[in-house]
């Protein structure tokens, strides 16, 4: 039997006070498993956003527990919640947030370097992974300098960097083009996902769906497991 | 330097753009308030150079005397008064006053003519030229030779003038710690000459300098001197009260906070809009780091080193800046009157660290707030 990445049982989170309160997730129960990459899909107001970032111990949901990797992330203090998310979590946002100050390379050492890594050292590993996702020879320039599908590579290796167990991609495709879309996410898929890392993407794009493993729909803030098949015909 | 405030420094450094405004910014106001701060020192520091350069150790005088330059002479009986007092090592005498002096070529100068008791020259000038004996010789005087020394036409040794249909001439140049505040050129000579040569009302003495026989009879002399009527002061309380007139009853004190304020609004008002939009511009990247695993303390650390960073680069090149147009006007002018001292040095440095207190503690507030969650949701 696979072993749990994440656990969520039971989490709700509610936004609003009175009459304008909105339950964006309520009462999801999730689990994602190690070598699984798994897809959170779902129309715009879902609560997937809410979904993730509770799992990904970014914000705290009314009830329920999220356990990553065993560890109950949300009885952690937020220091130790910041480092845990440091050391064991990837991100991949939607938009990269890539600092156009700073060169690609030391865009991708940020993990490195905020957990007191050598600068030289981070920088020399940056350079490592920014070969691994095919972007050998663009360390020293600045992110803005190159294209969307390779600044989705540069987030994906600063994602990598620390060597997360658990690797979390929000909407990856939605800036690019449909091959370099499928080329990114099977590039994930062969080289990054491993036995012992646990992937998880929040998506609309339907031309990715090919990828997945498993598919989560979300839906009013409820979460059902998806018709893969239905899905690949959507 | 830790990696966290080398991002922070290469974020700075490569918005060049922002990174020159901030420094722009921060460099004017310093600038200008090193410059406004020292040329009050300058003027202050001059007007107490009668005091500064005499270096009596108690200045004895009338209680309406406001500053050096508008004396109140002293009945004659006030010396032997003084002297009579318990714990008092020696006083003499001291005429100040202003006098018009017609140059070898006819024109007219008005000069600060410094009158020193005859017998013990108490407090004469440090001589360059010339030998303090000589100020015994008949119609001798000792020109300073300072900023305002050319306005004598640059005198020699031997040369003459006139002063109220008397003659007069230069035995010797001096030189002081301190130029006047007025302009006029300062010529030494002994007490009784400069009653002789000048006009002066019935009583002559100008101020009287004493010397207590101990630190310990200061007390004793001010009060004694208090009960007579007048009023004694310590060198140093003489100056407080004399930049106490300039600094509060002139304006020029009022006038020059106004401007170095006006320059600390101006470099606030720059760096702080400036330094404002920066945090703005990378506020999303602040909540992509905090969503990474940055602390929110880490992130802190890194506006108040980018605000610090360009608070002292700012801080070094305008007082270097300062520094220059000050060498470069005293060049051209002698008289500037501007003094960079260790005080207005530490003015500047606070105001420049309140600029980047302030600067930083809106940005600081904006990336404390900024939530990793708003980053997903975009």
């Amino acid at each position: 039997m696979a072993k749990a990445a994440i656990q969520a049982v039971g989490i709700n989170k509610s936004f609003g006070q009175g009459q304008a309160m909105t339950k964006a997730v309520q009462n999801v129960t999730f689990t994602a498993n190690f070598g699984e990459m798994l897809y959170v899909v779902g129309p715009s107001g879902s609560g997937k956003t809410t979904m993730l970032s509770m799992i990904s111990g970014i914000l705290r949901p009314d009830s329920g527990t999220v356990k990553l990797l065993d560890t109950d992330i949300w009885s952690l203090s937020s220091d130790d919640l910041a480092d845990f998310r440091l050391h064991k979590i990837g991100f991949v946002f939607q938009d990269y947030h890539l600092f156009p100050r700073l060169t690609t390379a030391e865009n991708v050492a940020i993990p490195l370097i905020l957990q007191k890594r050598d600068w030289d050292e981070a920088i020399a590993e940056a350079k490592k992974d920014l070969e691994i996702v095919g972007l050998k020879g663009r360390a020293d320039m600045p992110p803005v300098s190159l294209s969307g599908g390779e600044q989705q590579r540069v987030a994906i290796a600063r994602a990598i960097i620390s060597r997360p167990d658990i690797l979390i991609l929000d909407e990856p495709t939605a800036s690019l083009d449909g091959d370099t879309g499928r080329n990114i996410v099977s590039f994930v898929r062969t080289k990054i996902l491993t036995d012992k890392s646990c992937i998880v993407i929040i998506t609309h794009d339907s031309r990715i769906y090919e990828f997945a493993d498993r598919i989560v729909k979300m839906e009013d803030g409820k979460v059902t497991d998806a018709d893969m098949e239905n899905l690949n015909a959507q | 330097m830790p990696g966290i405030l080398r991002i922070a420094y290469k974020l700075l450094i490569n918005d060049r753009a922002k990174y020159a405004a901030l420094l722009v910014g921060i460099t004017f106001a310093v600038f200008l308030m090193i410059e406004m701060t020292s040329l009050f020192s300058g003027i202050l520091s001059r007007s107490s150079a009668t005091v500064i350069n005499i270096g009596a150790s108690i200045w004895v005088m009338d209680p309406a005397i406001q500053t050096v330059a508008n004396s109140i002479p002293l009945p004659s009986f006030m010396l032997d008064e003084v002297r009579s007092i318990p714990g008092v090592k020696y006083a003499v005498p001291l005429y100040s006053g202003s006098a018009l002096l017609k140059l070898h070529d006819g024109t007219y100068q008005a000069a600060n003519v410094i009158g020193l008791d005859d017998t013990s020259l108490f407090g004469r000038p440090e001589l360059i030229n010339g030998k303090i004996e000589d100020i015994f010789a008949e119609n001798a005087f000792i020109a300073v030779q300072d900023s305002e020394f050319y306005k004598l036409h640059n005198p020699k040794i031997g040369d003459e003038f006139e002063l109220n249909e008397h003659r007069g001439v230069f035995v010797g140049l001096a030189h002081v710690a301190s130029s006047g505040l007025f302009g006029i050129p300062t010529l030494y000579t002994t007490y009784n000459r400069s009653l002789q040569y000048i006009p002066n009302t019935r009583f002559t003495i100008t101020y009287l300098l004493v010397e207590p026989k101990t630190p310990e009879d200061v007390a004793a002399i001010k009060k004694a001197v208090t009960a007579d009527g007048y009023l004694a002061l310590t060198h140093d309380e003489f100056i407080a009260k004399i930049t106490d007139f300039y600094t509060y009853h002139t304006g020029i004190g009022t006038n020059m906070m106004i401007m170095t304020l006006i320059s600390f609004i101006i470099g606030l008002s720059i760096s702080g809009q400036t330094f404002y939009t920066f945090i703005l511009e990378n506020i999303e990247k602040f909540g992509a780091l905090k969503a990474i695993g940055a602390k929110s303390r880490e992130l802190v650390m890194m506006i108040l080193f980018q605000a610090s960073f360009v608070a002292l680069t700012g801080y070094g090149i305008g007082v270097g800046l300062c520094s220059g147009m000050i060498w470069m006007a005293r060049l051209y002018l002698p008289d500037y009157a501007a003094i960079i001292t260790p005080m207005n040095l530490s003015v500047a440095f606070i105001m420049v660290v309140l600029i980047a207190v302030l600067s930083s503690y809106v940005g600081v507030r904006k990336v404390l707030k900024i939530e990793p969650f708003d980053i997903f949701r975009g």
